[in-house]
This record gives C-alpha cells, structure tokens and sequence, in this order.
C-alpha cells in the first residue's frame, strides 16, 4: 500500500483514511477515528439498549445524532403509534436512550426531523474530509460531500458510541470515471442504474468508489448524493466525490457546519481533498455519460436495469436466477418492459425526495392526473424538503394530480412501520431497491428516477416523459 | 462470543445469487428492539408457505430432514447484500448458523457475521458447487480456521481472511473491550486533532 510515509500520490480515500488513523494494530487492521455516527430508530436503538447492557457510555454524545425515520409512519397527523403492532418500541427506545446519553434526536415532531442521510447534508453533520458511519446501508450517499461514508451495523455502531472508532483493514480503491455530457432528461439515477447494470451487483467488490470525471462534476449536490446512495447496490465500501465549490456554497450556513472564521480556515484544508496526479486505484472504470439513457429495472437485483424502450434481456442471469427473476417480476424476455400497467407509484426515499427531486416530478405533474386505479405517494425525504415543497406549492401539483402528500421518512422504500403496496402490485418506485416482496408481500418493484415515476402515474403503464409531454 | 476454532457439520445449499438481508429477515419479522427472537423469521418469505404464515414450505431446503442441525451455510455470490440490518445475522445464529460459505459477501454483512462469531469464508464459487454436492448424501463439512482451511472427505480447500476477522473469530473477543485499550492514544488523538480541524469537535 502506498501512503503519505512514502511520499507518493494518493487517492483521496487515503488522504481521510490516514488523517482519521488512531493506531495500527498487531492485525494489521487499524484503528480510525470517526468523526460522527448517525442512528436511526431501527437499527440505532438496538445499539444503544446493547450498550446500556454492557454497563458502557457514550464516548463523545456531542458528534452522534439520531433521527427517526425507518417505523415512524408518514401519515399526516402520525403519533408514536405504527401500523406494525410493535413499531411504537423502537420509537420510544431510541427516544429515551438518546435523551440518556446526551444525543441529539431530531425527534417526530421536529422540523429538523426526515430520513437519515437527507437530514445529514441539510444539518451540515456531513462535512468534506470527515469520517461518517451510521447503521444504514445507504450511508455512503453521503460519499457525495467528499467526506468517507459507510453503512455499519448495530455492533459497530456500539463499538463507534464506546470508542469513537472502527478497527478496520482500510478498503481498496476503485475510481469509476464518467466523462461527457449526460443527455437531456437522463438523471443522476439513470447514471447510477446504468453504472450497476454494467459493472453488476457486486461490481465494487468491497472497494471505496471514487466517482469522477466531468459528467460527475456537473453534477449539483443533491444529484451527486443520489448516484452515491446507489453505489451501495454494487457491494460497495463507501463511496466519494471531491468536494467542489458546489459542495462549500451548498453547506453554507447549516447548523453544524462551520461559520466564519472557521470556516475559511476548514475550506482551505478541504481544497487538498482531491486525488493527487498519478494516485494508483486498486480498480478502474470509464463510462461515457452520452451513452446513458433513461433506465428502469425489470428483475429483483438492481443491476436489472435497462434502458427504458429496450427489451428484457434473454439470458442476462443463470438460467435458474433468470427464470425466478422473469417469474417474479411477471416480465417477458425480449419485451420492454415500458408499457406495461402499473398498480402503483411512489416518489421518496434516500435516494430521490430532495427538493429538487419533488420539483422536477412536480413540472411533469403539473395540470395531469394520475391514471385511474393507480396508487400514488410522494413523501418528502425531510420535514424540511416538506416545509420548502410547500411555500413553493409543490404539495398542491402533487395532491392536484392525485398523489398523497405524505410526512417526512423511509415510508414504502420498504414495509415501513408495517405499511405495504397490495400483494403482487406493480410498482414504478424512485428508490433503490427492487428485491423480492420489499414493498409489500410479493410486489414487483421497477426502480427509475422520479420523472419516469410520474410519467408513468399519469400514464397508468411504464412509460417514458416523452410519452405524457406530447 | 462462542470462539469458533473447528467445526464439523453438514453444509446446507442456498445457492441463489444477491440473496438479501431482506430475504435473511424480511422488515415484518424485526418486532423488537433486540437480538432475540429472530431465528423464526428467517427466511421467512421463504420458509412458509405464506407471507407473514408459519406453515412450512417442504420445498425450501432449510426445511429438509438433512438440513437439520446443520452449522454451515452455502450461498451464491453477494450474499448478505441489501440493508445494513444486523438482525440478518443475529437470525442466523440463533437458527443455529456458525459459518457461510459463499464466492462474495457484502461488505456490511461480513462485518456483522465477525462481530457475532459467524464465519464469513470466500470460495469460488465451483468450490462452492464442489461441497454443495456433498449435502444430498449428508458429507460432513470441516471448517479449520487456524489453518484456513475448508475439508469434505480426502479434499481440502484453502481460504483466506484478514487476520483481524480471523483472530476475533478463533478468540470470541470483544472488540469494544480491545478497543478501549488504547483510550489513551484515542483521546490524544483527539486532542491533537481539535487542533488541526476544530470544526469536527462540537461541544459536548
């Protein structure tokens, strides 16, 4: 491995990687410093009761915030009661251990309150440089602020609260370049779904992915964090982007990032965040971003993705994988899968409920209705993107179209707090997993940005924007 | 931690690609803020019949009279892939599980599988497909850790794992407990860097 002792180029992985090493152990592995840890009521709570269990204390309360957003229901009016009988404990658990140990809960009722790595960014807790674990696979979207972000579980997330560090081998490199210009209408999701249909689901192997090249860098901040939010669904170790001047304006002025005085001095040390002339990356990718065209999955793996128009694929998966996937999904090989009806819709999750997600779905929304029969949702990623929806009237297109305007949380990515689409519903979902019966009991998820979501509400059918704009 | 130094079992067959946390433990059967109580969900959408049923599915090979007892799991490639939830791996446990075999793990998942004394082993996968086949007529499975190695009859399959994983395994240890031996050189560390990047320091 090289490093800073040799003087040689490095990636900028290990430029954080080594500013946070502790210790290097008789292992090999190392003790690294993390900067913040993030806990989220259903995976954060555990943690903490386990501690308690241990007769342990939080290291350093200051730099851990919890939220909820995994149980808590999104219905308007929502209380600590859940739909799933039990969801109430893990609400009042991580409520009343948070509150024990001094961290900071952006509880139900707070403004500050929406799904983990939405509030992060807006709270300004990622920051360039820093170190952020949390116990949520989709961490690494906040890979996208040129900070190291990874998804831990409930025992390092422990570990983190007691100690204030992992012990960890420090990942290898991979650095995915995407040069050119995306085309018209095609989003950072499109990106990240054509990036995993061609490097496959465990494509990053257990690497750091650095995202760069110009078609990344023209990237504005919140289409940066949803390509790396989906850089979890190829095996990923964390994703990164260099900060920019995109990512210092972006983070002007939030809460806990830096004011002043400060924060010249912590811009100054974030501009050496970058991956030196000559670094060597274990692995390397290129991809033209023209070639990139609007995608939608067919199968139960992210990496089924295609291009909207073109057919499923004969022969992608082994003949047995690919018949379970085509009979789930209730898809033909060789038939696009645009076009056919669907049950339902929903526009949220980590991956794309930000504003300008809500606003671009909104401008396709606007004066249409959603197709008979079809169910359709839209929940804002925070309490916060709620509140700036609305003074814009965004909630009113939404609501006018026929979308439930929901309360901020994760809600049906997945059977949140117990809710569920109807058995077997086909559902166009601008999140990022499309796995067996997630939704709901055996539904079939098609994953696509949310403009293909709201085409296809309108629609009734998997359908592209071009289709509902004529 | 139980110390997992040898072991000898049958060697279950799950050989299905990107098989999920979702998959390991659906949403619907995490009921409680806790580790226990998960083997009966495992699997379940799977396992039973029904979504959210309990009546078995006799096709599913956990459900097999040669499954029972078994230790070893063998999965495809990405296996434990999906949401962070280490209420996957506490399910495995408490089923019975103390290793998987598998060609790729998520990395997530092989974290979670060491911190609770369950043995992440990387094989390729015609490895895999070579002690699959040993399963029908119930072959005993030997899993070496000391030696890194895996062993089904006169054949024997080398493996490698970090020391760090390996050495946590072999001991049972706790990594808090190791950890806080160095909260010396932590809060130095610390103290150090306030200096360098207070911004990261809030007031506790």
């Amino acid at each position: 491995m090289t490093g800073a002792a040799d003087g040689g180029p490095l990636t900028l992985a290990e430029k954080i990687w080594s500013a946070h090493r502790v210790t290097t152990l008789e292992s090999g592995a190392e003790v690294i410093a993390i900067d913040r840890l993030l806990l989220h009521e259903r995976t954060g709570g555990v943690a903490l009761k386990s501690l308690e269990e241990a007769g342990r204390t939080v290291m350093h309360p200051s730099r851990v915030f919890a939220t909820m957003d995994h149980i808590v229901d999104t219905f308007p009016g929502r209380t600590d009661k859940t739909l799933m009988p039990t969801g109430t404990a893990f609400i009042v658990s991580t409520r009343e251990s948070a509150k024990r140990h001094g961290i900071t809960l952006f509880d139900i009722d707070d403004p500050r309150q929406g799904i983990v790595h939405v509030v992060s960014p807006e709270q300004g807790i990622i920051l360039p440089g820093a170190i952020l674990v949390c116990p949520d696979s989709h961490t690494c979207t906040q890979g996208a602020f040129g900070g190291l972000a990874w998804g831990i579980g409930s025992s390092e997330a422990e570990h983190v609260l007691a100690t204030m560090t992992l012990r960890m081998n420090r990942p290898p490199d991979m650095r995915i370049t995407v040069d050119g210009v995306l085309r018209e209408g095609v989003t950072a999701k499109d990106l990240a779904l054509h990036l995993i249909a061609a490097l496959g689901s465990n494509g990053a192997k257990g690497h750091i992915i650095e995202f760069a090249g110009s078609a990344v860098s023209a990237l504005d901040m919140e289409a940066r964090m949803t390509l790396c939010n989906m850089a979890t669904e190829m095996a990923c170790a964390g994703a990164v982007i260099a900060p920019d001047d995109k990512t210092f304006d972006w983070l002007e002025g939030r809460p806990y990032a830096p004011k002043g005085k400060v924060r010249e001095q912590a811009i100054a040390a974030w501009r050496a965040l970058y991956s030196d002339e000559g670094a060597v990356f274990a692995t390397e990718h290129r991809f033209d971003a023209a070639q990139v065209r609007t995608m939608v999955t067919w199968g139960n793996s992210p990496q089924h993705a295609a291009p909207l128009g073109a057919p499923v694929p004969v022969d992608a998966l082994s003949k047995a994988d690919q018949q379970r996937a085509v009979d789930y999904m209730a898809v033909t090989p060789g038939q696009p899968v645009a076009g056919l009806p669907i049950d339902a819709a929903f526009i949220g999750s980590c991956t794309n409920s930000r504003i300008s997600d809500l606003r671009r779905a909104a401008a396709i929304l606007k004066g249409r209705k959603v197709a008979d029969g079809v169910k359709a949702i839209c929940v804002p990623g925070s309490t916060q993107v709620k509140a700036a929806a609305e003074a814009e009237g965004l909630h009113e297109v939404f609501l006018d179209a026929g979308f439930e305007w929901r309360e901020a949380g994760c809600s049906m990515c997945f059977f949140a707090g117990g809710e569920s689409f109807a058995p077997e519903a086909r559902v166009i979902s601008s999140t990022n997993r499309n796995f067996e019966s997630r939704q709901g009991p055996n539904t079939r998820t098609h994953l696509a940005s949310p403009e293909t979501v709201a085409a296809s509400a309108i629609a009734g059918r998997i359908a592209p924007v071009s289709e509902i704009a004529a | 931690m139980t110390p997992l130094v040898t072991l000898e079992s049958k060697a279950v067959p799950l050989l299905r690609d990107n098989i999920d946390t979702d998959a390991i433990i659906p949403s619907r059967e995490m009921r409680s803020v806790s580790k226990d109580g998960l083997a009966d969900g495992l699997f379940a959408g799977w396992r039973y019949t029904a979504i959210g049923g309990r009546d078995i599915d006799p096709t599913f090979v956990l459900n097999q009279p040669e499954s029972k007892g078994a230790e070893i799991l063998l999965g495809g490639s990405n296996f434990g892939c999906g949401s962070s939830r280490e209420h996957a791996v506490w399910a495995l446990a408490e089923y019975g599980f103390r290793v998987v075999i598998a060609p790729s793990f998520s990395p997530i998942f092989q974290g979670n599988c060491i911190r609770n004394g369950i043995a992440p082993i990387v094989l390729p996968r015609d490895t895999v497909e070579t002690i699959a086949a040993g399963f029908a007529d119930g072959t005993p499975v030997m899993i070496d850790m000391p030696s890194c190695e895996v062993r089904m009859g006169l054949a024997v399959f080398r493996f490698s794992m970090e020391d760090e994983a390996r050495t946590m395994l072999i001991e049972g240890a706790d990594a808090i407990e190791l950890t806080l031996r160095h909260r010396t050189e932590i809060e130095s560390f610390f103290a150090r860097d306030a200096a360098v990047r207070p911004w990261i320091y809030l007031a506790d």
